[in-house]
């Protein structure tokens, strides 16, 4: 993947707090590209860097990172073969059994994932699947709650990685378990709304296995000049399909092994 | 529908059987074809069969997930009889040449160690019934052309089986969430889709504790030892020559299953 950054240093600067303006704000805004049709998948990075650099100087803790566009069909969509990758911040992190407010979001989604919590920090280039695990200290169900600032959730990739992966908020909760213990291929998952069931999956979704995705997302992170720090809390990418939510919904996630996940969504 | 256009309707789906081909689909002949009447085509179709030598084996649940039941315009699932012809074994190459329209399915089969006796069946019922669960492919097909199935069709073509293996792993049911088992399907060494237990019904044990109930209304016996495909939990997945599927349940094992050869259609 190439980095190559093609835009000013003005320009990073006015589309990053176009995005954050977006996010803080909680509405929609045309995709980066209709301006800027030449942006990279490197000035996509560079502007969400930027973005990180802000919230850390506004008192946000990076608690970890997620990947985005893990399964074949979204890769495909969007003409490339490896995920995106976002950070996680302490303002994103929502309690399990929570109830969220959507009134700071633009157009909600939930999608279930298996999340991982570091004991190693971890370096690419050339992280593996075994690496991963070796580092892993625990594994866990989680919910993204993902939210495009682009409107009708229409973006290209260079878009929707400036705008920090459609990051929004996230759950994790369960049961925390060794990932040693676990297939963590073959993992079963049910998403239900208002108890109807509207997602369902297994792991294996996530690239082939959700050690993979955090893999590359290690990788990825090397090419930022980035690592992965001990303690770390990794979300590997959605099982099921993202699922909108609305004030009301009440969302479990149930997953073979590992619990479940539920929250609330309110006004 | 009188006795002789159901066995009439039941000895054409046999001979299509029989000779790999298709027929029209039989509601566009009888527009006024009640389900009722489609599974006494079944069973007029299953007789012939077992009189060519087969025995019956087990029954096969269809038409489980919702997509399927909305697709079809129907709020519950089907079933077919599954005979002794229809078993292949793991590892052993599918001549599509036996086949008219195959399309591949990784379920999970349930072998009962009690007979399972409806009305009033619970799926806990189910699970004290069940000897073991095994993961499996159904290879459906249909002699109906171009599968222009109404559920009609499909109820009278003995629920567009076709033939059917089990993998070696058996698990028990009460060491197993089958509910929320994942299952990964993998064709030709790429993956192909995902899904889990909770496709098929809510939970696998409901499509057999529905069996059971309407086999029970029906008066036919459903025995222990019989073996059951609880229904599809993968997308239907078009085989060709050289085709190897893997479907692996979590928690469980997987079940392989190769294909060689031409089909009819």
């Amino acid at each position: 993947m190439s980095m190559n950054i093609t835009l000013s240093r003005e320009d990073v600067v006015r589309l990053c707090e176009r995005i954050e303006g977006a996010q803080r704000r909680a509405h929609a805004i045309p995709k980066l590209t209709d301006e800027y049709p030449g942006m990279t998948i490197g000035d996509g990075y560079a502007v969400q860097t930027e973005l990180r650099r802000r919230y850390i100087a506004q008192g946000h803790r990076l608690v970890g990172w997620k990947a985005g566009l893990t399964s074949k069909a979204k890769m495909r969509q969007m003409g490339v073969d490896v995920p995106s990758i976002g950070f996680l911040t302490d303002r994103m992190a929502r309690a399990e059994n929570a109830v969220i407010s959507t009134s700071d979001l633009v157009h909600p989604r939930v999608e279930c994932e298996v999340a991982f919590v570091m004991k190693k920090a971890l370096a690419g280039p050339g992280c593996t699947r075994q690496d991963v695990l070796d580092a892993t200290d625990h594994v866990l169900p989680a919910v993204e709650i993902i939210d495009s600032r682009f409107s009708g959730f229409k973006f290209d990739l260079a878009s929707v990685i400036a705008d920090n992966g459609s990051s929004a908020r996230f759950v994790g909760g369960g049961r925390a378990r060794h990932a040693d213990e676990l297939d963590l291929r073959t993992l079963g998952v049910v998403l239900e709304k208002n108890g109807e069931i509207v997602g369902m999956g297994a792991s294996a979704a996530v690239l082939g296995h959700p050690a993979d995705a955090v893999a590359m997302l290690v990788n990825i992170l090397a090419e930022l000049g980035e690592s992965l720090p001990a303690g770390s809390f990794v979300m590997s990418g959605g099982i099921t399909e993202a699922v909108p939510v609305r004030p009301g919904d009440s969302v479990v996630a149930r997953f073979q092994e590992l619990g479940s996940v539920s929250m609330r969504f309110v006004e | 529908m009188d006795e002789s256009r159901i066995r009439q309707l039941g000895d054409e789906l046999f001979d299509a059987w029989r000779a790999r081909r298709t027929v029209a689909p039989l509601v566009e002949r009888e527009p006024d074809i009640a389900l009722e009447d489609a599974y006494r085509i079944q069973s007029r179709y299953i007789e012939r069969r077992l009189a060519a030598g087969e025995t019956i084996i087990g029954k096969k649940i269809g038409v489980t997930s919702k997509p399927v039941q909305d697709f079809l315009g129907v709020f519950q699932p089907d079933f077919g009889q599954l005979t002794s012809g229809m078993v292949h074994e793991e590892g052993e190459a599918i001549d599509l040449g036996t086949l008219i329209q195959p399309k591949a399915e990784a379920e999970l089969a349930f072998v009962l160690k009690e007979d399972l006796r409806g009305p009033g069946v619970t799926a806990m019922d189910v699970i004290r019934a069940t000897d073991y669960v095994v993961p499996c492919f159904e290879i459906v097909d249909s002699r109906i052309t171009d599968w222009q199935i109404r559920i009609q069709d499909t109820v009278a073509d003995n629920a567009s089986c076709g033939v059917f293996v089990l993998g070696a792993s058996r698990g028990d049911p009460r060491r197993l969430d089958i509910t929320l088992a994942g299952m990964v399907l993998e064709k030709n060494g790429e993956l192909h889709s995902t899904g889990v237990g909770a496709a098929v019904q809510g939970s696998p044990a409901n499509a057999v504790a529905w069996l059971a109930n309407t086999l029970g209304e029906l008066g036919i016996p459903f025995k222990a030892g019989e073996v059951i495909l609880s229904g599809s939990q993968s997308a239907l997945v078009p085989v060709a020559d050289g085709d190897e599927l893997v479907c692996t349940v979590g928690g469980l094992g997987s079940c392989r299953v190769k294909f060689s050869g031409r089909s009819a259609a």
